[in-house]
């Protein structure tokens, strides 16, 4: 049997990670690509490229299209579309209805307001503050020595909550450590923060307007702690696509696959 | 601080040297200048390469008209008395008096233009003034600290003249000012209309534009001819009706001009307002936008997306913006901002020119209601046919960006049009993020795109 025939790769270069996904006809996901992001973005994504079309038996030329912080260093990209299409294509094929999306990324979050036919009608961005973002926990991570993974789960451990009132991701950190240093317990700590995100994340949602159901993508997606607060505080149940954090790839992929209509 | 510094980078000319340098030279070598530029502009063919057409050729008059203005302040101290007065102020009162006008903002937009201002908004700040206060402030401030403009030098006032119905800001700085250069101070205070002005609150600032009538006097030298006021009044009258016509030129589709064009053309209604060859200027704008108009020339090569500013430009990035948007089929065909100086034209009776001036500068969009300049907005959205509005929130202009998160909120549920906040600031370039702003407006063309 012969290999489905690749018809569209998207790239993803991100803040923090770089993602591919190569796509067939129908739009089904046929291989991808997921790591840490290096300082040279271009060699990278080439480089991943290579190994993916490789791996898939791609010999001709795809349609490539590119989004992320990085989308305008992608040599072989034959168009860029910015992540906030990208994601709202990706999430809309894989659950099939507007309502409100939430990419929380390693250095921006967004919140996108899908129309019922899955196009963006209006968005909001945090990228000028860490604090709103997966940075915020990778940094806490680090200096509570709790494996990234570990975060939301540790934090839902308990049902106390220590509130953590800096607004901001540096500041934070010494009101951890003085927390730290009072006796505090970690998971209580934990929790605190992920709340202090939460709040951020649904003061944007609440911004653009809640209109249901409430959708996740992106790296934090992964992290339950942040789903259930968001529930919480919005009593909205979260609906999560298959892949959050190769959403922006595979909606890249697709439009890819569509020639020049956004979305 | 500011009261300490020297003034000795402002010099008296003679009468001589103003006849000699302004009246005989300069006047003839700009003129020449402008010939040059005409024939340059009318030589000018659409470029291949270039997702404008070409330029109005009328610019070469506004640059040779803005460059004598300026020219003229190089040489004014000693000649003819100078007011600086911020750009809402009652001019007209003072151009009846011969006053030379200074407008502070103008220089300071112009320093932006010509990527000045970051390095003067420094001298100032390293004088104690804060970050927090409006560029267009410490622009004009670092620049009276140093000396350094890039209109080579202004005159000294022996006035001010300052209105507060833009903002607060002015007040507490020509009050810098006036201990700066030891000259007397008239202040306009404009109660903030929540609606349309009262009776009462015409008659007070009526009052004051009376009262101020002395003081101007005294300074000019000379006493006030209330016939010469109604002129100026006239001139003004008929400058703003043009200004209206021109920029309501852009109804049309293809737009004749951008709202960036707007920018550089509004000089001329703020500087020389009550001036007849303003008058003759917007005149020979509008010929040639009707011009533009029946060859169905557009300003943008191909016009696929009209778009609303809101707010100030960013002046330093004006020249990027209109060619990255106009390669992007985004023609940003109206503000709110060039509007100002054109709708309330129909306020101005020349006949009753101290009560109708009153109205006027009660009046400017900046001291009504956030409400009054959401419906304004979506006014235009209908008559100029646009499909989204970038809302440009100005980091320094605090009265212009209050209650945009709002408005913006109205025109997307509203009207279902995209409209992008786009955080920056008139003249600081430290407060733009390039990146960012990129990925904002990228993202709200995408989405005008993904509603055709
Ligand atoms: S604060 Fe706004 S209105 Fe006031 S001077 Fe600055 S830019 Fe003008």
């Amino acid at each position: 049997m012969s290999k489905p025939e690749v018809v569209a790769i998207g790239t993803d270069a991100g803040s923090t990670t770089c993602k591919l996904v190569a796509v067939g006809q129908g739009g089904e996901v046929l291989g991808s690509r997921l790591e840490a992001t290096q300082p040279h973005i271009e060699l990278q994504v080439g480089e991943l490229l290579g190994q993916l079309r490789s791996e898939l038996g791609v010999d001709g030329p795809v349609p490539c299209v590119a989004t992320g912080y990085g989308r305008k260093l992608v040599k072989d990209a034959t168009r860029s579309v910015t992540e906030i299409t990208c994601h709202a294509r990706g999430v809309f094929r894989d659950l099939g209805h507007g309502g409100t999306l939430v990419d929380i990324g390693g250095q921006d979050s967004k919140v996108i307001r899908l129309g019922n036919n899955g196009k963006p009608v209006d968005f909001m961005m945090n990228d000028k503050c860490a604090a709103g973002t997966g940075r915020f926990l990778e940094y806490t991570s680090a200096r509570l020595g709790v494996p990234i993974d570990e975060l939301g789960r540790r934090a839902l451990s308990t049902d106390r909550e220590e509130p953590i009132t800096s607004t901001c991701t540096v500041f934070a950190e010494s009101e951890i450590i003085s927390l730290l240093a009072r006796g505090v317990a970690l998971e209580a700590i934990l929790r605190g923060l992920h709340r202090a995100l939460v709040g951020r994340i649904v003061a944007m949602v609440h911004n653009v307007g809640l209109t249901p159901p409430l959708m996740l993508s992106g790296g934090v997606a992964h992290n339950e702690a942040v789903r259930a607060l968001i529930e919480e505080a919005t009593g909205e149940r979260v609906l999560l696509p298959r892949e959050p954090q190769l959403m922006g790839a595979y909606g890249a992929a697709l439009l890819g696959t569509e020639g020049k209509s956004a979305a | 601080m500011t009261e300490t510094t020297p003034l000795s980078h402002y010099v008296r000319s003679s009468r001589l040297d103003y006849q000699l340098r302004y009246e005989l030279l300069g006047k003839a070598l700009l003129r020449v200048q402008r010939w040059r530029d005409q024939r340059k502009l009318a030589g000018l063919r659409p470029r291949e390469d270039s997702v404008l057409n070409p330029p109005l050729r009328c610019v070469a008059y506004m640059k040779e008209m803005m460059s004598r203005h300026y020219l003229e302040g190089r040489y004014a101290n000693g000649v003819r008395k100078v007011a600086w007065v911020t750009s809402g102020a009652p001019a007209e009162l003072l151009k009846a008096l011969d006053f030379f006008l200074i407008y502070p903002e103008n220089h300071a937009a112009l320093c932006g233009v010509r990527r000045k201002a970051e390095s003067l908004c420094e001298e100032a700040e390293h004088d104690g003034y804060s970050r927090d206060i409006c560029s267009y402030g410490r622009t004009d401030i670092g620049a009276m600290l140093s000396g350094k403009t890039p209109a080579g030098r202004l005159p000294r006032p022996d006035l001010l003249l300052c209105c507060t119905n833009i903002c607060q800001t002015v007040l507490y700085w020509y009050r810098v000012l006036a201990a700066h250069f030891g000259c007397p101070l008239i202040l306009i205070d404009t109660p903030f209309l929540y609606h349309e002005a009262e009776a009462h609150q015409v008659a007070y600032v009526q009052r004051q534009l009376e009262e101020m009538v002395s003081v101007a006097e005294q300074v000019a030298g000379r006493s006030f001819s209330e016939r010469s006021f109604m002129q100026v009044v006239d001139h003004s009258r008929r400058a703003s009706e043009l200004w209206l016509e021109v920029l309501n030129r852009s109804r049309h589709r293809p737009a004749p001009m951008t709202a960036f064009d707007g920018f550089i053309h509004m000089g001329p209604i703020v500087d020389m307002r009550g001036d007849p060859e303003t008058t003759d200027y917007y005149e020979r704008m509008l010929d040639e936008l009707d011009e533009r108009i029946r060859n169905g020339v557009g300003a943008i090569k191909e016009e696929r997306y009209r778009v609303l500013w809101d707010n100030l430009p960013i002046w330093y990035k004006i020249g990027d913006f209109s060619k990255w948007l106009g390669g992007h089929g985004v023609n940003v065909v109206a503000s709110t901002y060039t509007y100002a100086w054109g709708e309330l034209s129909p306020m101005i009776d020349p006949s009753k020119p101290f009560e109708s001036m009153a109205r006027v500068y009660l009046h400017p969009i900046l001291n009504r209601s956030t409400g009054h300049k959401l419906s304004s907005m979506q006014r235009m959205v209908d008559e100029f046919h646009l499909d989204g509005v970038i809302l440009h929130s100005d980091r320094s202009c605090k009265p212009y960006s209050l209650g945009q998160i709002d408005q913006r909120d109205h025109l997307v549920q509203e009207m279902g049009i995209p409209a992008l906040l786009l955080e920056a600031d008139h003249n600081d370039p430290r407060a733009y993020a390039e990146e960012q702003s990129t990925q904002r407006l990228e993202a709200f063309i995408e989405m005008m795109e993904a509603r055709a």
